[in-house]
């Protein structure tokens, strides 16, 4: 009795486990059989590539939105990665204790904001700021920017700040028993050993940037378009999707679901690498 | 007592604490120049504690508080004008574990002359061969300076460590157990090097046990629970020991 309770055990917990796979397969085969035939007919070059997209007239090329999606995306990294180590680094080896156990919650919170609320605030504050002191329509690549560059904050400081302080405590003391100062320990010894870590966690927020869709949906003014400036509007390959999937239909609804392959494959590099890279050491 | 003069450390009176516990109870030690003082005891007897303060890496741990004055060729390294890089690199410190810089072995034994001065490069590398030499390293590692520390065996990486500090010309070297997670061919290579360094530096080391303390020291210092209970030169503290304690822990009835 004992015996068959323990095996059963066992399966219970397999079959729950291999739910949550599954369901990733489920999703995986759905996009994929949606998707595929799509691409194919257009053709792979033409699709990524395309300069056009007028589902009406049957031109589905998604090539200005990748542009849109890796601008934003760059756009954010350059301004939530800098900040986000430097807030890790400050948390980890600078903070007093009291300064670390405000900022910790409150970093926290920051990623529980719902997207949309970031949006919202976007829309009401940030575009009108940009289109009154830097010009364009407001609506904009930088908005988006600027908004997901504060929503990768987040994941950024958090991964950066465990693996600075998941580092061995003597690697610090050895640097300075050395005669090194705080600031050359930390250049020297500290950030070259949490590299790795800090590495998987701008990789994990850029993952994060480029999958975000409602945040950007409310800010980027989404003409499809190559952007000529950052004050320029631009569509995103998640926003394409978010935008016209209520009335799409036919091959206009399967080139989005292989919009979303494409969304797919770049974020599955994404995630592998910063899983490659954090396993290496 | 030999002269006063050679006295290299004055520990007077020290006691440590952190948060409220006491780790060093009003301790008063002379270290002289040019010896090995052994500092034996067991466990969380505040050797660590009390080799930590003598290059004031102790000030790093949060709630840490001292009482009374440690003195380095008579002058407090409390006062005002000590500069704690420049303390650090005339007392040199290895620890328990070894801790390789995230570096190659040749720019892990450099670091410490480079931040120094910006020496010419050629005398970099004398440093560095002579330091390896002197830690009984060189032969292993002259082919394959520029591969990374890492790469090296658990007691080589302790060795590099010692390499490491005697880079940096210190006067004092505070070893924290250095062979404590060594085999024996490791702990006596590094036991070798300490006996000839004994004659260029000052030396204080905390030994993972008892025989060791006999085989390098030339003098031994006995604390339990915080305090001193017994110093003297090696010969002595081993053979005929004044305090019970002492020859209680000597002999294995604890610790």
């Amino acid at each position: 009795m004992k015996k068959f309770k323990e095996k059963l055990s066992g399966r219970v917990f397999f079959a729950l486990a291999l739910s949550s796979i599954s369901a990733l397969a489920l999703i995986t085969v759905f996009i994929i059989v949606n998707g595929v035939p799509l691409i194919a007919e257009v053709g792979v070059g033409n699709f990524i590539f395309g300069m056009s997209w007028a589902p009406s007239r049957g031109e589905f090329g998604i090539f200005p939105m990748i542009v849109g999606s890796v601008a934003v995306t760059l756009g954010a990294a350059a301004i939530g990665v800098p900040v986000g180590i430097c807030c890790s680094i400050f948390l980890a080896e600078f903070a007093p204790a009291p300064l670390r156990n405000l900022f910790r919650p409150a970093i926290q919170l920051l990623a529980g904001i719902p997207s949309v609320v970031y949006g919202f605030w976007g829309l009401l504050f940030l575009v009108p700021f940009i289109r009154n002191y830097l010009g364009g329509p407001g609506l904009s690549l930088l908005a988006g920017a600027v908004i997901l560059g504060i929503m990768i904050l987040p994941t950024v400081i958090s991964i950066s700040e465990v693996s600075i302080l998941a580092l061995p405590r003597q690697y610090k003391e050895g640097a300075l028993a050395l005669g090194m100062t705080h600031w050359q320990t930390i250049r020297s010894v500290i950030l070259p050993s949490a590299r790795s870590g800090i590495v998987a966690a701008v990789i994990l927020g850029i993952g994060r940037a480029i999958g975000e869709t409602m945040a950007v949906i409310m800010v980027l003014g989404n003409a499809v378009a190559m952007p000529a400036s950052i004050l320029d509007p631009v569509r995103t390959l998640t926003t394409n999707i978010g935008i016209e999937m209520g009335y799409a239909s036919g091959p206009h609804q399967q080139a989005l679901f292989a919009t979303g392959i494409v969304l797919f494959v770049i974020i599955m590099i994404l995630n592998a690498s910063a899983q490659y890279i954090t396993r290496k050491r | 007592m030999t002269t006063e003069t050679n006295v290299k450390i004055a520990i007077r009176d020290l006691s440590v604490y952190y948060d409220k516990k006491q780790a060093v109870h009003s301790l008063s030690l002379d270290i002289r120049a040019h010896e090995i003082l052994s500092v034996i005891g067991p466990a969380n007897s505040g050797i660590t504690t009390l080799l930590r303060s003598l290059n004031r890496l102790f000030d790093l741990t949060p709630g840490s508080r001292t009482e009374g004055d440690i003195l380095l060729d008579e002058k407090s390294i409390y006062g005002p004008d000590v500069s704690l890089t420049e303390l650090r690199r005339r007392v040199g410190m290895v620890f328990d574990v070894p801790t390789p810089l995230p570096m190659s072995i040749f720019d892990n034994v450099a670091y410490g002359p480079r931040l120094k001065s910006k020496k010419a490069r050629g005398s970099v590398a004398e440093t560095v061969e002579r330091s390896l030499r002197m830690a009984a390293l060189w032969d292993e590692t002259k082919d394959r300076l520029k591969m990374p520390a890492a790469s090296l065996s658990g007691g080589q990486q302790q060795r590099l460590c010692i390499a490491r500090v005697l880079a940096l010309e210190p006067e004092v070297i505070l070893l924290d157990r250095p062979c404590s997670g060594l085999d024996p061919i490791s702990t006596a290579k590094i036991e070798d090097s300490l006996t000839l360094l004994k004659k260029q530096f000052t030396i204080v080391l905390a030994p993972h046990n008892v025989q060791q303390a006999v085989r390098v020291s030339s003098r031994t210092a006995f604390m339990l629970s915080g305090r001193l209970i017994e110093e003297g030169p090696s010969t002595e503290v081993f053979s005929d020991p004044k305090d019970r304690r002492t020859s209680d822990y000597i002999t294995g009835r604890f610790g």
